[in-house]
């Protein structure tokens, strides 16, 4: 069991607590600067690969630094400001993106033996988690932060003074929130299980093999990557851009340092998208320990939480590889009509078997397939009902 | 699985050979008979093969060429007919490589080199006169600053001449129909043009 609170910080606190803690920021920072670039890169490459193309090749070995040329090229250009803008919102909205994509990753374990230890590493000398932060409300925090994130894309569209972005923006809030909606119902069985809100704390209910992903049922943890990419608005989910239709969306106004902060904000999103997901259903850095001691604390937990990292990266660009866009129409009713209540429904069964579980006077098995059953009975008619309401509309002759 | 499927497309090209070329840094073999930059013939004594007749010049549907002859100094004849291209010029902003001048050509005097790749960047250099357009000594192509030669393209410089029979016949093909070049002598026929496939 981890403590509450980072040990650090439930003794007095002096220079070198304060000191620890800047240094984990820093390094915190770097890491994901570092991190976006290299996805910005991975995603060119891989996708290039996957069309049979090579990509990016030029800069530095494999065209590693294209990256970094491309970010240094942005900084130089002209940073345009449309007449029509709300000037203050329009220079506000591209930081509404970053900061929340920084803040997420705070609270993201990255590494610490969970599964022989207690979580905590030892820095210079100081007892302390291998993350910037441990808020007691880390999963809430981590909801906030990506709902303040979606302001940042809804307010760039509304203040650029322009129509396309408009669209792009309108989209974008009704996307993000409707999907926010599913992804929190999909943490809410992990959090039920879990009994914690504190991402460490998840991460240590996870440290014997026990990962959320198959004691939740599979369920939660798919509704939690399809809303989770509609949040981030990757393909297939990228409507908020769209460039086919909308130019380039909500940043079609944008140029220079601030389209650079919002393509920053849309990668490092995607990482600390993957981290979280890491977080809540893989057991974070929990893995096979061996070796000796300074293996197990630094090497091998890190080690295996990069490496599912790298996974949901993998995935992340797989499914920009291989799906079409969403229509408007067909994201809505996938939102509402398929992962809400999907969510919903999963989540009243898994308390079922909690309360179940907990209580000896009850059946837990018959509690279990009852509730299966149900639930499955329950999207059946669901279907039905959307498949007659459909058939009713197509003899009116609303849609076709 | 349809909703899968198309994972496995993409997933399985990743295996797959890259069809891209790294172009600047290899280049595709290009066919013998392409249309480039064009150069001026010499015979094999060093004579010059245009005789100032004019006829590219009146062929040319984009009309750039433009060429004014006169009569070869007696003493030291440019070229073994009565007269010489005394000026010959070759406007690339607008030629369009149809090679109706080397049709034309009753010596065989203009041919295209395979050379496409280059790029100057002002008017006059675009206009490429008689000097640059000349083989030299070595019955090569002169190579100019802003054009991408590379190892072994300055050979192939008359490739249409040797892929047609006159006026299409069948018979006469790879039958020798043109005279010698400087460095190159009697180039021989391409093989295999006929329709049944056969040659000498």
């Amino acid at each position: 069991m981890t403590p509450l609170v980072d040990p650090l910080l439930s003794g007095p606190i002096g220079l070198q607590e304060i000191l620890v803690v800047v240094f984990k920021v820093v390094v915190a920072f770097a890491f994901l600067m570092v991190a976006v670039m290299f996805m910005v890169w991975f995603e060119r490459k891989l996708i290039g690969d996957m069309q049979n193309r090579i990509g990016p090749n030029r800069a530095g070995p494999w065209g590693i630094l294209q990256t970094l040329a491309d970010g240094v090229k942005l900084f130089f250009k002209e940073d345009l400001l449309p007449d029509n803008a709300d000037r203050f919102v329009f220079k506000l909205a591209p930081y509404l993106a970053l900061i929340p994509a920084f803040l997420i990753f705070t609270v993201v374990p990255v590494g610490g033996n969970y599964s022989t230890g207690d979580g905590t590493v030892s820095l210079f000398g100081e007892e302390t988690l291998l993350q910037v932060a441990d808020p007691p409300v880390g999963v809430l925090f981590v909801l906030a932060m990506s709902s303040v994130a979606v302001y940042g894309v809804m307010l760039a569209g509304w203040s650029s003074g322009s129509k396309y972005p408009l669209l792009g923006s309108v989209r974008a809030t009704a996307q993000m929130i409707s999907y926010e909606a599913a992804l929190s119902l999909s943490v809410l069985s992990v959090i039920l299980l879990s009994g914690t809100l504190s991402t460490s704390g998840i991460v240590a209910e996870q440290s014997q093999w026990n990962w959320n992903l198959w004691l939740t049922g599979f369920i939660p943890f798919a509704i939690f990557l399809i809303s989770g990419t509609a949040e981030l608005n990757r393909p297939p989910f990228d409507l908020v851009e769209a460039e086919q239709e909308l130019v380039g969306g909500f940043h079609t106004e944008y140029s220079a340092v601030r389209f650079a902060l919002f393509f920053l904000a849309e990668f490092m999103n995607t990482v600390t998208m993957s981290a979280i997901i890491v977080t809540l259903f893989l057991g974070g850095p929990n893995g096979p320990m061996f070796g000796p001691e300074w293996l197990q604390s630094w090497v091998l937990p890190s080690l295996w939480f990069f490496l599912k990292l790298f996974v949901f990266l993998f995935v992340f660009v797989w499914f920009r590889a291989t799906l079409p866009r969403f229509r408007y129409d067909q994201l809505m009713d996938m939102g509402w009509k398929l992962l809400i209540p999907a969510a919903l429904g999963w989540f009243l069964i898994l308390a079922g078997i909690q309360v179940a579980s907990d209580n000896d006077d009850i059946n837990l098995a018959l509690v279990v397939i009852v509730g299966v059953a149900i639930f499955f009975a329950g999207m059946g008619l669901l279907m039905l009902a959307m498949r007659s309401s459909r058939r009713q509309r197509q003899l009116s002759g609303v849609t076709d | 699985m349809g909703y899968l499927d198309g994972f496995r497309v993409t997933f399985k090209k990743l295996f797959e050979q890259r069809v891209t070329q790294q172009y600047p840094a290899e280049k595709q073999e290009k066919p013998v008979r392409l249309h480039g930059r064009h150069v001026l013939n010499r015979y094999e004594d060093g004579m010059e093969k245009c005789i100032g007749c004019e006829l590219c010049a009146g062929v040319c549907p984009a009309k750039c060429i433009y060429v004014r002859g006169k009569d070869n100094p007696v003493d030291d004849p440019v070229s073994p007919g009565e007269r010489y291209g005394f000026v010959y010029e070759i406007n690339y902003l607008r030629c369009i490589h149809c090679d109706l001048c080397v049709e034309a050509c009753p010596t065989e005097a203009i041919t295209e080199s395979k050379l496409f790749e280059f790029s100057f960047t002002n008017r006059y250099d675009a206009i490429y006169t008689r000097d640059e357009l000349l083989v030299d000594g070595d019955g090569r192509p002169r190579q100019l600053p802003w054009e991408d030669w590379r190892e072994g393209e300055d050979e192939w410089t008359s490739g249409w001449m040797r892929a047609t029979s006159p006026s299409g016949d069948v018979a006469f093909e790879n039958t020798v129909a043109w005279s010698g070049e400087l460095g190159h002598g009697i180039r021989p026929p391409e093989q295999g043009q006929r329709a049944d496939g056969g040659g000498e």
